[in-house]
């Protein structure tokens, strides 16, 4: 089967949400759109069970911190379409206060780790997930780190000074 | 004739047919030269750890012909590799569950300092969570620079008291670390 065109993909999307999917950017040929967590699992549903695009599998949840917009996180979801040969980028950009977003978990198994590894890094709260809590880092870990706010190095070293590194 | 070179005697008294030294310095010949080392290997330094075990640097020339893969029965922990925060606490219940005596070597960049892995997730160093008795440095370190440091160890188990593990100072060691001492 030949390959499905972003165009057709971007035209059966705004055919079905209108205003709520907006096409983002295209880099490197991957289609990136974005929508709001009111309408994420809509939106995810339509593209995994939708006859002609068969979004089946979904590759990857993870997330983006940008400290400096106002909606500060962006879960970022990965699907791939085996039968058309096709990748789309769905982005949500939500509260970084407090993040919420439903979880996907209603439609893929497989997002139950992705959503824990994600909750683990960005304290993101999948509402509706079964068993949220950290998968990768220890347990009593207070932060998450993949925030800005938090360092990167270990705090509880005393060794590293600044001075020695020109700092 | 054969060419083994035995372990040099302790100083002692010597006169016809009997030899007398301290009980401390013939159970510390015998205790550094048989270190049953027990491989907590995790990443590279443990692949030098291989080569050091195997034929061409033979670790057994060191009386530790015996690589124990179960804490009980080891003496020397070598702790080779990344210590993740999360493999920590594993870490630490394989030095709890070995007997006295025991010696650790943190072999390594990584295992003594955390190394090049500045992070969050990375242990600063193994001496957060147990004592060190001796560290190599290197990332990685040759063979040639473990078996020094097997060697030093050596020297450290030579001249220790025979009951270390009675005094206030190792008990106290112990317990900064959160580890039970016996009575």
């Amino acid at each position: 089967m030949a390959r499905l065109e972003n165009t057709v993909l971007v035209s059966r999307l705004q055919e079905r949400f209108g205003e709520v999917v907006a096409k983002l950017d295209e880099p490197y040929g991957l289609l990136t759109v974005e929508t709001d967590k009111e309408h994420i699992i809509e939106v995810l549903e339509f593209l995994k069970k939708d006859d002609e695009l068969q979004f089946v599998y979904l590759t990857d949840i993870t997330a983006v911190h940008y400290p400096e917009l106002e909606r500060s996180i962006a879960v970022v979801y990965h699907l791939h379409s085996f039968v058309n040969n096709a990748r789309i980028r769905v982005k949500v950009y939500i509260n970084g206060v407090n993040p919420q977003i439903p979880s996907a978990t209603v439609l893929w198994n497989g997002a139950n780790w992705m959503e824990r590894e994600t909750y683990d890094f960005f304290g993101i709260d999948f509402e509706g997930h079964p068993d949220l809590r950290r998968i990768l880092n220890v347990d009593d870990m207070e932060v998450f780190p993949m925030r800005k706010e938090y360092p990167l190095e270990d705090p509880n070293r005393v060794d590293k000074k600044d001075y020695f590194f020109g700092r | 004739m054969s060419n083994i070179k035995l372990a040099e005697a302790p100083s002692g008294v010597e006169g016809s047919g009997f030899f007398a030294t301290s009980l401390d310095k013939v159970i510390g010949l015998a205790r550094a030269n048989s270190l049953w080392p027990l491989p907590f290997a995790t990443s590279c330094c443990g692949i030098e750890f291989m080569a050091t075990m195997g034929a061409h640097y033979d670790l057994a020339r060191f009386g530790a012909e015996r690589p124990s893969f179960s804490p009980r029965q080891a003496d020397m922990l070598l702790v080779m590799g990344t210590i993740a925060k999360k493999m920590a606490p594993v870490l630490k219940q394989v030095y709890i569950q070995m007997a006295e005596p025991r010696w650790v070597i943190a072999v390594g960049a990584c295992a003594s300092s955390g190394g090049i892995f500045d992070t969050y997730s990375v242990l600063q160093g193994i001496d957060e969570v147990i004592p060190v008795d001796v560290y190599v440095p290197g990332c990685p370190p040759r063979p040639e620079a473990i078996l020094d440091g097997i060697m030093r160890l050596q020297e450290v188990v030579k001249n220790e008291s025979l009951n270390r593990r009675n005094t206030p100072e190792y008990k106290a060691l112990l317990e900064k670390y959160g580890i039970r001492t016996n009575g």
